[in-house]
């Protein structure tokens, strides 16, 4: 065990410096980090009370000023408050619509690759026509017809944007089933679970932590576009922040840190995610590794 | 063709025309029964709507018991399951997409008016957008590292972490509102202006409403193909045929565009049409904040009402259209590209 272990720690610390090479990944690691930290304590210094309507203190629609630094809403709110407050709903629908779609993705994938026969056939089929829907339109679809609830937006995007997760994860189980070693444990009597869960998943993991930062991301974007279109779970996020500014005018009225400041949040967290798995791929990825 | 082909080239021909004519065949029967799976899943998705639709359809409207009833009857609600499916393949197979609750007429006839003013606004963004990226793509991966690659790279970046409507809101604010010492020019919403002129002016009028959805779409798709087309030419910068022309004597921007970009351009064109979902997917946000009266403000303000009948027929027409698309491109590229064929 601890020979294991040794082994893991080097490569471990092998791969934190090969990641200190890319500043632009160190950069939006950081900036996730604060973002993530700042969501997390956000419950010791503010409530949900914040967004309520009614405790709305300030003027309506009032630019920025000490008592709201950065402006306030069509109901008097703080819009820096509500930003920080929204960050939990728009983080957590990001997160778990992500988690969501690599289980899925991953599970399809390594069956679809691992499982030769009309098994493997039938998952690939089922891929490629998901594939081919347009996600963004069917997420939308799901969630009207579900209802607007935070789970029922987790499962819109989830379960539309798992496919190039699958193909992804797919491709890498016929690579890694391609190696002699897999017939050595077939041979030694290795059954369907040993092999995809001892050898295929490890194989694919770090690509799968690569693919899921960016997956984080554009479940961020999605979110936020559903809340915009008019599907959210009545929970303040910065989607359903940038929705009340144009319902209010704020674009015409110009109310600019009422649209500008939500969606800065989002282009910041979204470049962070984006940033963190391009860098993760490079490292992680040896042909882009030998290649560029 | 009067003149009989010689023994050669019929030799030749026909077994790459047969395997093209399957490969057509059997991309024909992929797409439908990718397009069957999709009328299967929306009747069941639709029927897992929660509550009674003749409930919701009568919200806000004083009906009795019996009308309800009625209403049922005519929606065929009565019918058991498997009944209720059959007739839904039947008139969804005729173009029957039923009638929409919130407009009272047949959604087909919605969709045959709102198509045109879509198609418009897609087709002048597309174009803009792929000869755009091609450009700037091509120019960025014939020299990675440079200035202009950074540049590009950085821009794509940026706009990828974009959502569609928010920029949309910010060119509605700087734009069509105005900012500061920048004038409000451009209308905030829908394709023409109430007092139109006709004849050259309407036409003028209709691009002006278009500039900003148009820019908003441009600016978001264009990041991807700008990027696509980067790594294709990026794939082609080593290769020894660009060595052979270079050794010729050309100049550079002629082993470029003469010979690096035709072979590039294959896969980037085909992609555009195989990811073209995520173009519709942008087409309904920009649709919506715009208030562009197209296809996808027609399926946005389905989902607001909510109006599922509309919804179900939109979705429909959505998905099936962009799998017929994708299926084309296939077999486009199968085609016109002599290294997948003979793979």
């Amino acid at each position: 065990m601890s020979v294991t272990w040794t082994r893991r720690k080097r490569s471990l610390l092998r791969f934190w410096a090969d990641y200190r090479g890319h500043k632009a990944g160190v950069v939006g690691l950081a900036v996730l980090l604060v973002a993530v930290l700042l969501a997390l304590i956000a419950p010791l210094f503010i409530d949900a009370g914040v967004t309520n309507v009614v405790r709305g203190t300030g003027e309506k629609l009032a630019p920025p000023s000490w008592d709201a630094p950065l402006g306030t809403d069509e109901s008097g709110r703080s819009v820096l408050l509500m930003v920080w407050w929204g960050s939990r709903t728009s983080l957590l629908i990001g997160f778990l619509a992500a988690l969501l779609s690599m289980v899925i993705g991953t599970v399809l994938g390594i069956v679809a690759g691992h499982f030769r026969g009309w098994i493997g056939a039938v998952v690939l089929r089922v891929t490629d026509w998901f594939l081919v829907l347009p996600s963004l339109v069917t997420a939308l679809v799901l969630a009207a017809i579900l209802g607007g609830s935070t789970t029922t937006i987790i499962v819109a995007i989830g379960v539309t944007s798992w496919p190039s997760t699958a193909r992804l994860i797919r491709a890498q189980t016929l690579a890694v089933e391609a190696r002699p070693y897999i017939e050595r444990s077939t041979a030694l009597g290795g059954g369907h679970w040993h092999i995809t869960t001892r050898h295929v998943l490890p194989n694919v993991a770090p690509l799968l932590l690569a693919s899921t930062t960016l997956e984080v991301a554009s479940a961020i974007v999605t979110e936020s576009t559903l809340a915009f279109l008019g599907i959210s779970a009545n929970k303040t996020s910065w989607g359903t922040m940038l929705r009340g500014s144009y319902d209010w005018g704020a674009a015409t009225s110009g109310a600019w840190w009422y649209i500008l400041v939500p969606g800065l949040c989002i282009v910041t967290v979204v470049m962070a995610f984006t940033l963190c798995g391009r860098a993760l791929e490079t490292v992680l990825n040896p042909r882009l590794r030998s290649a560029r | 063709m009067t003149v009989a082909p010689s023994a050669s080239q019929e030799l030749e021909e026909t077994p790459v025309r047969n395997g093209m004519l399957r490969y057509a065949l059997s991309k024909a029967g992929g797409a439908l029964l990718s397009i069957s799976m999709v009328i299967v899943a929306t009747f069941f998705l639709f029927r897992l709507l929660p509550g009674d639709p003749v409930r919701a359809l009568a919200q806000g409207r004083n009906m009795t018991p019996e009308q309800l009833d009625l209403e049922r009857h005519r929606l065929g609600l009565d019918k058991s399951l498997p009944e209720q499916f059959f007739q839904f393949v039947k008139q969804t197979v005729q173009f029957d997409l039923g009638t929409s609750y919130e407009y009272k007429r047949p959604v087909l006839d919605l969709i045959g008016e709102r198509i045109g003013s879509t198609l418009l606004l897609t087709g002048t963004a597309l174009v803009i957008a792929v000869t755009l990226g091609i450009w700037q793509g091509a120019r960025a991966g014939w020299k990675p590292g440079s200035r202009f690659d950074r540049f590009s790279t950085a821009i794509s970046l940026v706009l990828w972490s974009v959502p569609t409507f928010w920029l949309g809101l910010l060119l509605l604010m700087v734009f069509a509102a105005g900012v500061g010492p920048i004038p409000g020019v451009f209308p905030t919403r829908g394709i023409e202006s109430v007092d139109a002129p006709d004849g050259f002016g309407y036409v003028l009028d209709v691009a002006k409403h278009m500039v900003l959805p148009c820019l908003t779409m441009v600016a978001v798709v264009y990041a991807q193909y700008l990027l696509v087309m980067r790594s294709s030419v990026l794939d082609e910068v080593g290769q020894d045929y660009v060595t052979t022309a270079r050794a010729k004597g050309l100049k550079d921007d002629d082993v470029r565009r003469k010979h690096a970009v035709p072979n590039a351009l294959l896969p980037t064109v085909t992609l555009v049409f195989m990811r073209i979902g995520f173009v519709v997917g942008g087409a309904v946000t920009v649709e919506a904040i715009f208030s562009w009266p197209g296809l996808g403000q027609l399926f946005y303000e389905a989902i607001r009402v909510p109006d599922f009948t509309l919804m179900q027929g939109t979705f429909l027409l959505i998905t099936v259209s962009v799998i017929v698309m994708n299926t084309l491109a296939d077999v486009v590229y199968h085609l016109l590209d002599p290294r997948v064929r003979s793979a």
